[in-house]
């Protein structure tokens, strides 16, 4: 082809905006810590502001927990195990799950606005994919209370107690769906962290256990830091331990259970491969690359961080990728058009262009595209950075940002080499039009999730976990609910 | 112990078993017992942190091999060590005797081994059936999930029973694919070295297995951060030695499994669960109308 292929339309057409309507939404200018079923403030009466990361704008003021408060969730929730939670009959208790998961539909388009004003993710993805999902989840084990001698064959699965689950502030309500639903139709009660920069959700989500009537303590949320998560963990009153976040997190974490003798599911970082053969189609590996990378910002532990090329289509692909990404709209989250919203944070945004001036200085070729970006809020561009070696720190290390790096190979041992030659193993993207080839290649990966011909697809059903330094357990699926059942297994077996 | 004696005993040299041979440690070590039949001393090798690594080397260059084998063969292949050790269940038992197990019980040992042997000769074409799952999701993809090998097990074994410990923590991790260095139960550990010949008389690959002899004491903080180690198995390992141990594991997370209090004997020491135990699950997202 001689010309080069390009997705601009005709110069004068432009998006009109299309802002998704706020005034439905209901927030407070301050919330507390919901514990024991009510809201109360922080003990020291610390507070910490929540910002928009769009527009910088405070949003609302929430309670700081401290080692006191956490004290108290965690003796609420161990009141609650005790004398209600473990003692109801489990297709009771299943009810009230799929009560949550059925008040959250309900209450979808409040917590999708809610979603992209705290978080900065735009409000197609939370409206089509964070709210929907979390409901689903929900409404997936909360049909399993019931069934646990079904699916663990043999051992009597027991729940275990009071679990203390700390979750990141890339996908708020979804991480807290994906924490609390398994771990409340096993039987146990809950006190859980969310993230800092986005506690909007999940204390939405504590009002709406409120409404539904979920006895007192079995679910309490404590908001906070890190330090308030380090709290949670060292706790000795804790059952069960489950984290979503950092690699270097989750291995203090490890740290610090050592000896305890407390069960604990770690998912933490990721650098997955997006292997494109040279039989792919094309477009459509185009397509699964974008969301692969740029869906929510890339702020995603899973995301198809690195591309792997056939180097006989190496070029038609990055021409047409070029020009797609160079469609994308970024810009406010809560515009219906938006396809890359805000990064989270002012803290994350400095440390996804600190990896862009590495790899930069790592002798990379760095290409930014899509739309300009707002002048103010917190925006970075899709990045591309070609020209990399598998030793450089952009290849090895998780950016968590819209930015992708690109290698090509030439044979399938290169590819599985370049693909498993990182310390992660969380997922991994195939694209080949043989299905064949598809077995070959995801056999290969050390990944937990290997998505073929897709990327970035998640289902309440569908176990999600990762090998080697990207955690271990896992969460979604029968597997999933196992991590919240004491299977006769550990000491004293 | 009478001078008529028409010959005189050949003894064994007690050596490791790394990567399908038969060293004396390099470090040029010993441990000695004091059989409890009388018939004199034993030498056994004490292991070094090199020992160790060469059989990490070992049992890593046998992981490709051992974790792509049809599980029909891995079936076959646990079955016939069942088999050899069946027919040397005398040379055991006397092994265990001597170390101060009572006759019966020694035999009665050697054979709940050779029992969990078959146990688990049985769950290698079939544990995934247990441990996988097909999941209907809500798109066009057919999804399924699937255990695959962690890799590199390293494991203390239990103190006592010394063969059915070795057993029923090595067999788990073999039967899904995994190879293991194990350490030996320090003070019972002659029928680890002999279990090591009768693997090796097994068609078992070298390096799947790889026994050591030594002292805990030198060898756990070696196996706790070895890099290239993916996971621990510590039975009746002492709290603060374990916990150090858990420490260091987390450097590369490795998935550490503690068995203390065991009663070896009992039969749900058997099961799916602990192979699941040294497993990784692999969710496959297959493309279905595209």
């Amino acid at each position: 082809m001689a010309t080069k292929s390009t997705l601009a339309f005709e110069p004068g057409w432009q998006y009109d905006p299309a802002p998704e309507s706020t005034d439905h939404v209901s927030l407070r200018d301050s919330y507390g810590l919901f514990i024991d079923g009510e809201f109360t403030p922080a003990a020291s009466g610390k507070t910490f502001e929540t910002i928009n990361p769009a527009t910088q704008a405070p949003i609302a003021n929430v309670a700081q927990a401290g080692s006191e408060d956490v004290d108290r969730a965690v003796a609420a929730a161990r009141k609650a195990y005790d004398t209600v939670w473990s003692k109801m009959k489990p297709a009771e208790r299943g009810k009230y799950v799929f009560r949550i998961a059925r008040a959250i539909a309900e209450r979808a388009r409040e917590f999708a606005v809610v979603e992209s004003m705290d978080g900065g993710k735009p409000i197609r993805e939370s409206r089509d994919i964070d709210i929907p999902l979390a409901s689903a989840h929900f409404f997936y084990y909360a049909g399993w209370a019931d069934k646990l001698d079904y699916a663990f064959p043999g051992v009597s699965p027991k729940s275990l107690g009071v679990a203390g689950q700390v979750i990141p502030w890339n996908f708020p309500l979804l991480m807290a769906a994906w924490k609390l639903a398994p771990a409340l139709a096993a039987g146990n009660t809950v006190v859980l962290k969310p993230a800092e920069t986005t506690p909007l959700t999940a204390l939405k989500l504590a009002e709406l256990i409120a409404d539904v009537g979920l006895p007192p303590g079995v679910v309490n949320i404590v908001t906070g830091a890190g330090d308030t998560g380090a709290n949670l963990v060292r706790h000795p009153d804790l059952d069960k331990f489950a984290f979503t976040g950092s690699t270097a997190v989750g291995r203090d974490i490890m740290r610090t259970l050592a000896g305890t003798g407390t069960p604990y599911t770690l998912e933490l970082g990721g650098k997955a491969a997006n292997i494109v053969l040279e039989d792919a189609a094309l477009d459509q590996a185009v397509e699964g690359i974008v969301n692969g990378i740029f869906f929510n910002q890339g702020h995603v532990c899973c995301a198809g961080s690195r591309l792997l090329v056939s180097e006989a289509v190496a070029e038609p692909l990055l021409e047409r990728l070029r020009a797609r990404i160079d469609t994308l709209i970024v810009g406010d989250p809560l515009d219906k058009n938006t396809d890359i919203g805000a990064i989270n944070s002012e803290a994350q945004l400095a440390r996804i262009n600190e990896y862009i001036d590495i790899g930069r200085a790592e002798g990379a070729d760095v290409w930014q595209g899509g739309s300009e970006a707002p002048k103010s809020g917190y925006y970075c561009r899709p990045t591309l950075i070609t020209d990399v070696a598998q030793s450089n720190r952009v290849v090895q290390e998780e950016i968590f940002g819209p930015v992708l790096t690109v290698q090509t190979f030439r044979t399938f041992d290169e590819a599985r080499e370049k693909a498993n030659n990182t310390p992660y193993g969380l997922s991994g993207g195939v694209w080949t039009d043989k299905g064949s080839r598809i077995f070959k290649m995801t056999g290969a990966l050390r990944a937990g999730v290997v998505w073929a011909n897709t990327f970035n697809k998640f289902d309440p059903t569908s176990p999600f976990g990762g090998y080697k330094e990207s955690g271990m357990g896992r969460e979604g699926g029968l597997h999933g609910l196992g991590a919240y059942l004491d299977l006769g297994m550990g000491a004293g077996a | 112990m009478s001078g008529e004696r028409a010959r005189l005993d050949v003894a064994k040299t007690y050596k490791l078993y790394i990567g399908g041979k038969f060293p004396r440690t390099e470090s040029g070590r010993y441990v000695s017992f004091e059989r409890g039949d009388g018939a004199g001393a034993v030498n056994v090798c004490r292991a070094s942190r090199k020992d160790f690594r060469n059989a990490v080397v070992a049992a890593r260059s046998a992981v490709a091999g051992w974790s792509a084998a049809s599980a029909y063969l891995r079936g076959q292949i646990i079955y016939r060590i069942a088999e050899m050790l069946e027919g040397r269940a005398a040379q055991f038992a006397s092994e265990l005797h001597a170390e101060g197990v009572a006759e019966a019980a020694a035999m009665a040992q050697v054979e709940a081994s050779v029992d969990r042997l078959i146990h688990y000769a049985g769950w290698a074409d079939k544990y995934m059936q247990i441990l996988s799952s097909v999941n209907p999701v809500a798109s066009s993809h057919f999804n399924f999930s699937l255990p695959e090998p962690t890799g590199v097990v390293a494991c203390v074994l239990p103190e006592r029973p010394g063969l059915l410990g070795l057993v029923s923590v090595v067999l788990p991790a073999i039967v899904g694919g995994n190879t293991v260095v194990a350490l030996a139960s320090e003070s019972h550990p002659l029928s680890a070295v002999s279990f090591a010949e009768v693997l090796h008389a097994s068609d078992v690959p070298g390096g799947v297995v790889n026994l050591l002899t030594g002292q805990r004491d030198e060898l756990l903080s070696h196996m706790a951060g070895h890099m290239d180690v993916n996971a621990l198995a510590l039975c009746g390992v002492a709290a603060d030695a374990a916990t150090e141990a858990e420490k260091a594991a987390a450097e590369n997370f490795k998935r550490v499994r503690r068995f203390d209090d065991v009663d070896w004997s009992a039969d749900r020491t058997a099961s799916p669960w602990h192979i699941d135990a040294f497993q990784e699950i692999k969710t496959t997202w297959h493309p279905v109308a595209n």
